[in-house]
């Protein structure tokens, strides 16, 4: 049985404070920062799809370029002054070789139009100078931390990225599972925005140390919109 | 001449039983092809002689001509297919005893256990004849070591399955193992050669045709309603013309023994004929005393879940203990092992199956078959008919039961087409790009290959004679970089120039990587993603696996998806209650509740075949035949007549009333599920551009049901729209390509076809890789490929295997060309009796469709207070 909706919720970006500082979520699977005009975006994994090539899978090599179009979208949105990429934005050493020169040129472009900031991550712990742009271990905004990898409660002001979360919930039956924004108000963690990246449900035990118990909430990508959902309703994969 | 008159009848493995009539020979065969002496007084010892069709083939055999072989079931099938090979063998080994020997004889089987079975029933005459053949199996259960050997050191005829034959050729001394091969049995071509397994076979053959230009080709099949399909797959299609194989046609058997179940027959008139569902709960207690009836019965189910269910409730029946099995794809081997054991020796008295059962092995004693529900198809019905007595001068007694008013008629209808002899028509398949990609892959690994010479030779392939040298290249592009508009890949190539030599156009697997990742991804069966059942003891709030615990078998991975922890639901004979999820496995835990809370949904899994449906609109039209049917359906449809009008032969009935505060479009195509379901995602976007604001529908075998906010009836009398309009044949255009781009259909045919084409493993050496994360993955591969290159041969293939498969969109198209200027629109105050069917399974079936996000805004709604409380 087929049954439509119409009035599908409103296009209202939701937000959320974490130490007092305020985060517009987007269903982009980007956090906005409009006090400071800054826009982050964690695991971009830049050149997977070549990865895999090597490896004799040949994935579409568009990987690239559709997280490049997604980001300058954003920019082109949004005008921020800072944009900070949350560490594993190549997939690996050899990403910039690897990708097609255009490509390339997109992302330098890019990244020279605005403050960048490149934070290492383990798949990227020396990012490729020749896209500009800083590279830093963790960066300070205020009260917050922006680093890679989210280290064990509290870590209060933490933002971070490299779990790439995700969150299953049921409705009337129907089992959804999206990428989401993971926080309890004092850290959050961002999904992964590359392409090609899958996600690891919030209620794996990876994430026991980070956000112990049911007292956060999974904030669920929707195509127009990003959806509060409490851990206590969620389902584990 | 042989005398063909009636002889004592054999006993186990092959049944040589000698036929009274004589058999109908095809153009070419003499059918007085003598026996050597050897054969004949083996033949006599048994007080056997040979058949016509048996002689017939090998006429044939000697003039080195292919052929396929028509027989029903028990008409010595098998032995006809080899009774070539073994004389010519014996002939061999008298003329030079000492002779080394290549690999003579080639069986290829659609099921491994098929393969097992043959061997052991050949055996008998070989040993008993003192013949030195040597005769092995090689499938996927064949030790390494055995593998091995048989390459180096060939038997004389080697049993095998299609995906173990591609395999073999993808080994570098493939031209010498296959050099020596005379001949080639597929055995229940019918099964094979209409699927992507077909495709791979027709491959293959084409690539023995190479190595062994002598080869001969014997397909062994069931009856089929164009047999010339069969002949032309079983032939290298080289000419200009098509190449057609002999044919040897044996004489059917006796006519089977057919029974409809109704409430009537039972002589219980408070049991009623449901108006819906798909049980059958209502028969079990009559099919229950079939069984107690009869010696051994097999009971035929069209799902697994249904098989549970049946196997449920005749145990709940079951007061005298008669020893009852449950037999279908999920269970684990060894218990299936052990039903099959049982069976064979005569100990059960009954086995409720899927199609797992449809094909293969000779159980004798089976002297009932019982089809719970409508059997969807007249040459399914055949061929499950046949599993009951194998003895050709008796009829094979079946029964069908209806599961609902419909489904009444589809079994009058079935019961028609065997009593007849009628076959389904098959649907001429194009060859599958996907499969084609994995054997040029699986060519690339063998040795060096012209592209030229290799178009060539797939073009010979019967599924691929309309293939164009330009999608061939496609193909070729694709197995080596992927064929991507944008040339990233090239220095990750699969396969590179063999550049030995100047103006060497030829291609080579890359690296032993290559082959070995070929190797582990060889076959074109994808199964869902499934996951282990494990029993655990414990209901810890994670339960670790491994703990030991049961292994049950395995279930669709969708199937748990919909599951929550404590819910119970029926599997392998138990009900169960499902406690989480360990890695890949379910664990469960045995319940001591009688009913299981998630009912399994008992749908049909396949499709009404178009043949059947047409049979069962024509009993609409044709009052006299309605003498066959229960006074309540009769009933049912002399006040549809009163009330509406009834379907006729070749008109669509469309019916629009007023329900509740929604206004109703019921349609009756009867073209199966699948494509009502298309339909009616298309029929919805229509009318909600002509305002008629839809709400939903709901499809069923045989009808589909829109419901709206505002009366398409009354549109269509205000020339709003029309209904002509609404039923174009255009609707396929740019309505399906929008529609079909989002559907989850379509994603789950693109990991298939990644799948199979080589692009995604089944699993990276020494690691598998979990259905989970595939089913993940592919879905961004189709995003991110969709968007960029929609036309790259991938997608293509997933949108041909779509539009075939899953969205039925050939028959929708058939359905409204077939209707056009034929649609009887008629308004009534209030739903029609016949509309009753598919407006109960309203609310049954579980909502899908495109409400996802509005699904998700409502988990948030009554929580979204709690989490602004955050901020």
């Amino acid at each position: 049985m087929f049954e439509l909706k119409r009035d599908i919720s409103a296009t209202a970006r939701p937000s959320l404070r974490v130490c007092g500082q305020v985060f517009d979520l987007l269903p982009e699977g980007a956090a906005w920062m409009p006090n400071e005009r800054l826009l982050v975006v964690a695991d971009l994994h830049f050149e997977k799809g070549s990865a895999f090539a090597a490896r004799g899978v040949a994935l579409p090599p568009y990987d690239t370029r559709t997280t490049i179009a997604r980001l300058e979208a954003l920019v082109a949105k949004l005008r921020p002054q800072t944009l900070v990429a949350l560490g594993d934005s190549f997939h690996d050493g050899e990403a910039a070789d690897r990708m097609a020169p255009d490509d390339a040129a997109r992302l330098a472009r890019l990244s020279r139009s605005l403050d960048w900031v490149w934070v290492a991550g383990n798949h990227d712990p020396v990012p490729p100078r020749v896209f500009g742009g800083a590279v830093k271990e963790e960066l300070r905004v205020g009260p917050l931390t922006f680093r890679h990898e989210p280290q064990a409660a509290p870590a209060t002001g933490e933002i971070a990225g490299h779990l790439h979360p995700c969150a299953a919930v049921r409705v009337r039956g129907r089992r959804l599972r999206r990428r989401c924004f993971a926080s309890d108000g004092t850290r959050m963690i961002l999904p992964a925005f590359g392409a090609y990246t899958g996600g690891l449900n919030v209620l794996d035990r990876a994430y026991d140390d980070l956000l112990p118990g049911f007292d956060f909430h999974a904030w669920m990508m929707g195509a127009r919109t990003v959806i509060p959902v409490s851990a206590r309703r969620l389902e584990a994969d | 001449m042989l005398n063909f008159s009636t002889l004592p009848q054999g006993e186990g493995g092959l049944k040589l039983l000698p036929m009274n009539k004589p058999a109908h020979m095809g153009r070419d065969a003499s059918g007085g092809e003598a026996l050597p002496p050897l054969f004949l007084r083996w033949f006599e010892s048994r007080g056997w002689q040979p058949r016509a069709h048996q002689l017939a083939l090998l006429g044939l055999a000697r003039a080195g001509k292919s052929a396929l072989l028509i027989a029903p079931t028990g008409a010595g099938k098998t032995l006809a297919g080899f009774l070539p090979s073994l004389a010519d063998l014996a002939a061999q080994s008298t003329a030079d005893p000492q002779r080394k020997r290549g690999l003579h004889t080639l069986y290829i089987s659609p099921l491994k256990a098929l393969a097992v079975d043959v061997k052991r029933n050949l055996e008998a005459p070989v040993a008993e004849m003192d013949l030195p053949i040597s005769i092995e199996t090689r499938t996927g259960d064949t030790p390494q070591n055995r593998r091995q050997r048989q390459r180096r050191d060939p038997p004389d005829i080697l049993m095998t399955t299609p995906e173990q034959l591609a395999l073999l050729l993808s080994y570098k001394e493939a031209g010498e193992f296959f050099g020596s091969l005379s001949c080639v049995v597929l055995d229940e071509l019918h099964a094979l050669a209409n699927s992507k397994r077909g495709d791979l076979l027709a491959l293959g053959l084409a690539r023995l045709a190479k190595l062994a230009p002598k080869l001969r080709r014997v397909g062994l099949s069931a009856t089929v309603a164009e047999p010339d399909a069969l002949r032309h797959y079983l032939m290298p299609q080289t000419g200009d013309e098509e190449s057609l194989s002999e044919i040897v046609v044996a004489p059917p058997g006796a006519r089977p023994e057919i029974s409809v179940l109704t409430p009537a027959d039972e002589g219980r008139e408070e049991v009623r004929i449901p108006w819906s569902g798909h049980s059958a709960r209502h028969a079990l207690p009559a099919v229950y005393e079939a069984i107690r009836a009869n010696r051994t019965a097999l009971v035929f189910v069209n799902t697994r879940s249904q098989a549970e269910f049946v196997f449920q409730e005749l145990w709940r029946l079951n007061e005298d203990a008669l020893p009852i099995a449950l037999h279908h794809g999920s269970l684990v081997a060894e218990a299936r092992r052990k039903v099959e054991a049982a069976m064979s020796a005569g100990t059960l008295r009954a086995v409720v199956c899927t199609s797992t059962l449809d094909l293969g092995i000779d159980w004798g004693e089976v002297d009932l078959v019982v089809n719970m529900g409508a059997p969807k198809g007249a040459s399914r019905l055949a061929q499950r008919i046949g599993r009951a007595n194998h003895r050709l001068d008796e009829p094979s007694r079946a029964m069908l039961v209806p599961a609902n008013r419909f489904e009444v008629l589809e079994c009058e209808a079935a019961r028609a087409a065997a009593l007849e002899g009628a076959q389904d028509g098959m649907i001429a398949r194009e060859g599958a790009l996907d499969v084609l990609a994995q054997h040029v892959l699986g060519c690339a690994c063998s040795e060096p290959f012209d592209p030229d010479a290799l178009y060539r030779e797939v073009r010979s392939a019967a599924p691929y004679r309309a293939l164009s040298r330009e999608d061939f290249g496609k193909v070729v592009d694709f197995v080596s970089t992927g064929g991507y508009a944008l040339k990233n890949y090239d220095r990750f190539a699969r396969l590179r120039p063999n550049a030995k030599a100047e103006g060497d156009m030829r291609l080579r697997a890359a690296s032993p990587a290559v082959i070995q990742q070929y190797r582990m991804n060889i076959g074109t069966i994808v199964e869902a993603p499934m996951l282990k059942v494990r029993m655990v003891k414990s209901r810890g709030r994670r339960p670790i696996g491994g703990m030991g615990g049961r292994y049950l078998g395995e279930i669709e991975e969708y199937f748990i998806d919909q599951l929550s922890p404590g819910d119970t639901f029926l599997f392998a004979g138990h009900v169960l209650r499902f406690e989480g999820l360990a890695e890949t496995e379910a664990l469960v835990t045995k319940s001591n509740a009688a009913e299981p809370m998630i009912p399994s949904y008992y749908g049909g899994k396949f499709p009404l075949s178009t043949y059947l449906a047409s049979r069962v609109r024509r009993m609409f039209a044709h009052r006299e035949e309605w003498a066959a049917l229960p006074a309540p359906v009769r009933e049912w449809l002399e006040i549809q007549a009163w009330r509406s009008v009834l379907p006729g032969e070749s008109n669509l009935l469309v019916e629009c009333f007023p329900r509740g505060d929604r206004f109703y479009l019921v349609c009756y195509p009867f073209e199966g599920r699948l494509a009502h379901q298309t339909l009616g995602m298309l029929l919805t976007r229509r009318l909600d551009r002509a305002g008629a604001r839809p709400l939903g529908f709901v499809a069923s075998e045989y009808s589909l049901a829109l419901w709206c906010l505002r009366d398409p009836g009354l549109m269509h009398e205000r020339h709003e729209f029309t209904m002509a309009e609404l039923f174009a044949e255009d609707m396929l255009g740019d309505d399906l390509d929008a529609w079909l781009a989002e559907s989850s259909l379509l994603k789950r045919t693109f990991r298939d076809c990644a799948i199979i084409s080589g692009l995604i493993e089944r699993r990276f050496p020494g690691q598998e890789k979990s259905g989970r994360q595939v089913t993940f993955s592919s879905d961004l591969i189709y995003n991110v490929l969709r968007e960029h290159e929609p036309d790259h041969i991938l997608l293509r293939a997933t949108y041909n295997d779509a539009a075939t498969g899953l969205l039925d969109v050939g028959r929708v198209a058939e359905m409204l060309k077939r209707v056009k200027g034929r649609i009887l629109l008629k308004r009534l105050d209030r739903v029609s009796p016949l509309a009753v069917p598919v407006l109960l399974d309203i609310g049954k079936v579980s909502v899908r469709g495109e409400a996802d996000e509005a699904l998700l805004s409502e988990a948030a709604d009554d929580l979204i207070a709690e989490a602004t409380r955050l901020v």
